[in-house]
């Protein structure tokens, strides 16, 4: 289980985490929503450790991980994957290497082992047989799909997700919420998505949290956010922009 | 009085960045450093930066060495002929060669060629999120991009000016003996006279410390990039900038140390 307790963070003046407090259940996905800038990927990156926070505690299975030193916090990694924003394909290499990038790094399989797993990976995504393409000559929404087959190829238990359906066409949009739906159902795992996209959080989220201005101010099922009479939260889920939230 | 708190304000902002660099890229050399003793050591990676570093800055080495040579004998043969002294047109050539044009202008045409693809790469990683990717799954970015990258420029640009040094005194020899008519045994006596082992190596040691100071400020300017394309370009031309500055500045200390 991931436990974020009383997280804080600014850059130089500006607070951008402001006492979060979350618990991400095991098995389940979590939908992190909130306006564009509002820390959502802030948060995130700091579940994996990419920052630091000012203060508070990221508990992952009970071990808080802001304490660890490099070496013991990439043997923490290796139970995450992760798919960003823009899919963060290496360029340099193609779809069969960025796949088997972590088999390489950290098992012991042999070549033609890790091109069998590249290849599966490849087909729970929807994409056999394009090990030699280049990221270059993916659409954007094949970048994703190769980058969520490179984050589930060393069988991670945790999976976050940096705005998946940013910038895709309806079909598509809807073929990477079903992706996210299957992987996480068919490989049990516990899922982590940063979205604004009210449609998807309610179809691919357990459960779901509001983040404003730095703190989670709704937490709760897809029932219970709709139900939910918080203002803000109501504001955000219509786009509307009369309410609480200042948009001009 | 206030247009001078200003000046000595943005003077004072400058400095601490200056030195808050420094900082920073003598940081990114020890941790480059500590990995680099670390196995494994990824040759692979290595390897690759050494052809594109080396192998592929060859052509633009040998044109600058070559035509460096050759105008060096003949500006120094006008000079020299002045008080009759053209027989030392050879030892001149290849002293400057060893010495002093082959390492810094070797390591200006890397710095040029591929200080600033290292800013460029490393530098499109980060703002498209590669770099935090290869931190995500748990592979060091210094280990794997930046070290690859120092060990290759310190091996390769040394063995870049050894091309250069043959060169430029080869067209010194070609414009010297063969255009302008020195006797070809008083050209090369004397540079077998004067250029001594040391100038040669000492001239491979400055140039493998420029490769270290090339490879190390285009990471650290790339590895630092804020910003899209913008920061790239802005990181890239600093890069070259610094790069291209701290070799002729170190040259001079280096120079006044071995020599």
């Amino acid at each position: 289980m991931i436990r974020i307790v009383d997280l804080h963070k600014s850059f130089r003046s500006q607070k951008v985490l402001d006492g979060v407090n979350l618990e991400i259940e095991d098995g389940k996905t979590t939908v992190i929503i909130g306006r564009s800038g509002g820390g959502k990927s802030v948060l995130l990156k700091h579940i994996i450790g990419l920052l630091k926070p000012d203060s508070g505690q990221i508990l992952v299975d009970d071990m808080d991980i802001v304490k660890l030193d490099d070496r013991e916090l990439n043997e923490v990694r290796k139970k995450f994957g992760m798919l960003f924003q823009e899919g963060a394909l290496f360029d340099s290499m193609n779809v069969a290497e960025n796949v088997g990038f972590s088999l390489r790094e950290h098992t012991k399989m042999k070549e033609d082992e890790i091109r069998a797993v590249v290849a599966e990976k490849l087909r729970a995504v929807g994409l056999a047989g394009i090990e030699e393409k280049m990221p270059s000559e993916l659409s954007g929404g094949m970048r994703k799909r190769v980058a969520l087959a490179r984050a589930i190829a060393i069988n991670p238990q945790i999976v976050l997700f940096d705005e998946p359906t940013t910038g895709l066409d309806p079909i598509m949009l809807e073929a990477i919420n079903q992706l996210i739906i299957d992987t996480q159902r068919n490989f049990g795992l516990t899922c982590i998505v940063i979205s604004h996209d009210v449609e998807s959080i309610f179809k691919i989220g357990h459960k779901i949290a509001m983040l404003y201005e730095g703190k989670i101010i709704e937490y709760g099922t897809p029932e219970e956010i709709r139900r939910s009479t918080n203002p803000v939260l109501q504001q955000f889920l219509t786009g509307s922009i009369e309410g609480p939230i200042q948009v001009l | 009085m206030k247009r001078i708190a200003e000046s000595l304000d943005n003077l004072g902002r400058s400095v601490l960045s200056g030195v808050e660099q420094m900082g920073g890229m003598l940081i990114l050399l020890i941790s480059a450093l500590s990995w680099m003793l670390r196995p494994p050591l990824k040759l692979r990676n290595i390897i690759k930066q050494m052809e594109f570093v080396g192998v592929k800055s060859t052509f633009v080495v040998v044109l600058t060495g070559v035509f460096t040579g050759m105008v060096l004998a003949l500006q120094s043969y006008h000079g020299f002929r002045l008080f009759s002294a053209e027989s030392l047109v050879g030892s001149t050539v290849a002293l400057s060669m060893t010495r002093e044009l082959g390492p810094v202008l070797t390591s200006l045409m890397v710095t040029a060629r591929a200080g600033s693809a290292m800013a460029a790469e490393l530098g499109t990683m980060r703002v498209t999120e590669q770099i935090d990717a290869l931190y995500v799954m748990a592979a060091n970015p210094i280990k794997y991009l930046v070290v690859p990258r120092i060990a290759a420029s310190v091996l390769m640009v040394p063995i870049l000016t050894a091309i250069s040094d043959f060169l430029g005194i080869l067209g010194g020899y070609f414009v010297g003996v063969i255009l302008l008519d020195i006797n070809e045994g008083i050209f090369l006596d004397n540079i077998y006279k004067y250029v001594e082992l040391e100038d040669i190596y000492n001239g491979l040691i400055k140039a493998a410390f420029f490769g270290l100071l090339l490879s190390v400020i285009g990471c650290y300017k790339g590895f630092n990039t804020r910003g899209g394309a913008e920061g790239v370009g802005m990181a890239t031309t600093e890069a070259v900038v610094i790069a291209s500055v701290s070799i002729l500045v170190a040259d001079y200390f280096l120079t006044a140390i071995m020599f």
